[in-house]
């Protein structure tokens, strides 16, 4: 099921011969993402794979500029959301990040209550009405599939909830601003089996509204929930394209072995 | 025989060390229960000293004293949370910075009565509060500044990084993130502070002798009770002080009596927001 008027193929975010460095000094510091050239198609959900400090959480984390925070980073080539580059010097970041949420991989709600932490991301964008978050609270539960779970205490602390309880907290949290792109950083690696079921169900079902870019170290993960997939190694995009065939027929050696499980 | 000898005596040294602090607390306890609350009546609490009427009291320190803790830290407060705040989360790391929590360290370790020197010259004298609480206050805000900084940072440091990346994931400004977030998270921490600095106000004389000086009486009602920010006002170990030159032993023990309660009160805050903030950790 698509949402209406989104052509199937329609791209949501590209980015165009994207580098990163971290820090600077005469070594010229550490080129940590090197021509990344990437589409992520709308309504689909993108899963960005590769051993440990290949650069995918940091290429994830590019798209919502949430890089911005850690000082001595310097970014060249281009990321357009819906082909407006959001490195743009007109660029709001709050409004960015109300466009493309992000989920960390270490659950962290924040110390207050449940309705509380919904609520902050639309109080942050100045809604105020009490009806209004009312029904973002209720909405944004109901889709990470968490509103019977706490209906009836919602204003008790979120930090009571369990792990997996709370990383969909999280994950709603992040749709009550109703954004377009949801950016998922190894979401399910801190959770046991069942709750990382419940996420992976989760983002199936999400694709249907938003677009998802999901970080991963779970070759099973990806196979079960990814409509595409990109592979990073070294800094390097080294093979995108459908899940399916990148999975069954790689086309890079690299590729191969990583699936295989011969380094990572 | 002689090596077992020596380690019981060492055992019993150990012991009596461990112990000392605390035999030494009640001691000094039951002398000053025992000697002070005689002194400590109804009257003693609620009326000036007056030779005329033939009262003794220290209803005027009493109230003297909330003068002092309340402009402290209406001062020091917003001051000694605003820097900390600005040096965690905006400053980043420095040459200012360090210079700012090395002066900040070595204001904390300057003696009182030179704290009440400067206050005296430059707050008294050459900014004209002469002998006031007012000029009291801002001589114990400059001392009880790093008390309260230094907690204050110290309880935004805890705040786990997780709050901030999710926060700014959000899209929430810094500034909104820090009212929002940081602020109520180390509301524990930042209370400590403010009630350890309370403890310093109400225990601290040499420095207000030199600036809030002695006065005993009440603030006239109405405008007197704004008036008296400019009058002078001596505190409780103010009073204690001035009694025991003048040999009043009574009044000492009664002050002391008053003093070690609102220690007691205050350790007891403390105690409790400490454990609080000990059991706010994430949970698993």
């Amino acid at each position: 099921m698509r949402m209406e008027g989104e052509p199937v193929d329609a791209i949501k975010i590209r980015t165009d011969s994207l580098n990163l460095y971290y820090g600077s000094g005469r070594s010229g510091g550490t080129h940590a993402l090197k021509n990344i050239s990437l589409e992520i198609r709308a309504n689909a959900v993108t899963a960005l794979i590769g051993p440990s400090g290949c650069g995918k959480s940091t290429f994830l984390k590019t798209l919502n500029r949430m890089n911005d925070l850690i000082p001595g980073v310097r970014i060249t080539g281009g990321v357009y959301l819906d082909d407006e580059d959001i490195y743009g010097g007109q660029v709001d970041v709050t409004e960015l990040r109300k466009r493309v949420g992000m989920v960390f991989q270490q659950p962290n709600p924040f110390p207050m209550s449940i309705y509380d932490n919904i609520a902050y991301g639309p109080r942050v964008h100045g809604i105020r009405d009490k009806d209004r978050l009312d029904g973002l609270v209720e909405s944004s539960l109901q889709a990470a599939a968490l509103w019977e779970e706490v209906k009836d205490r919602l204003r008790k602390s979120a930090l009571g909830l369990s792990g997996g309880q709370q990383q969909r907290l999280c994950i709603a949290r992040a749709l009550a601003v109703e954004p377009e792109v949801l950016l998922m950083d190894e979401p399910a690696s801190a959770l046991d089996p069942v709750s990382t079921m419940r996420v992976e169900e989760l983002m199936l079902q999400l694709k249907r509204k938003y677009t998802v870019a999901v970080v991963t170290h779970n070759m099973q993960q990806a196979v079960r929930v990814a409509d595409d997939a990109a592979f990073f190694l070294s800094g390097e995009l080294v093979e995108a394209g459908p899940a399916h065939s990148l999975f069954s027929r790689p086309k890079k050696r690299k590729t191969r072995d990583y699936i295989n499980g011969r380094f990572g | 025989m002689f090596r077992k000898l020596a380690d019981g005596a060492a055992l019993a040294a150990i012991y009596l060390s461990a112990f000392f602090s605390v035999i030494l607390l009640a001691v000094i306890l039951a002398y000053v229960l025992a000697k002070g609350i005689p002194a400590v009546r109804w009257s003693f609490l609620t009326t000036v000293t007056s030779v005329l009427r033939g009262t003794v009291g220290i209803a005027g320190n009493l109230v003297n004293t909330v003068y002092m803790v309340v402009l402290t830290l209406g001062i020091a407060v917003p001051v000694g949370i605003g820097s900390a705040v600005w040096l965690n989360e905006y400053a980043g790391r420095g040459k200012a910075v360090e210079a700012i929590e090395f002066a900040m360290e070595t204001l904390a370790a300057i003696p009182s009565v030179v704290f009440g020197l400067f206050g005296m010259v430059f707050f008294g004298t050459t900014l004209e509060f002469g002998y006031s609480l007012l000029t009291g206050a801002l001589t114990l805000t400059l001392m009880v500044l790093p008390l309260i900084t230094r907690n204050t940072q110290e309880a935004l440091r805890a705040v786990p990084e997780t709050y901030r990346t999710g926060a700014a994931g959000m899209g929430a400004g810094k500034w909104y993130m820090i009212r929002t977030i940081l602020l109520p998270a180390a509301a524990p921490g930042i209370v400590t502070g403010i009630i350890l600095a309370v403890g310093r106000i109400a225990g601290e004389s040499a420095a207000l002798l030199l600036t809030a000086g002695s006065g005993y009486l009440l603030p006239e009602s109405g405008r007197g009770i704004l008036r008296k920010v400019m009058e002078s006002g001596g505190t409780l170990a103010v009073q204690m002080y001035l009694s025991m030159s003048k040999a009043e032993y009574d009044t000492v023990f009664g002050i002391a009596v008053v003093l070690l309660c609102l220690v007691f009160v205050l350790n007891f805050l403390t105690h409790v927001l400490l454990k609080r903030t000990g059991g706010r950790g994430r949970h698993k």
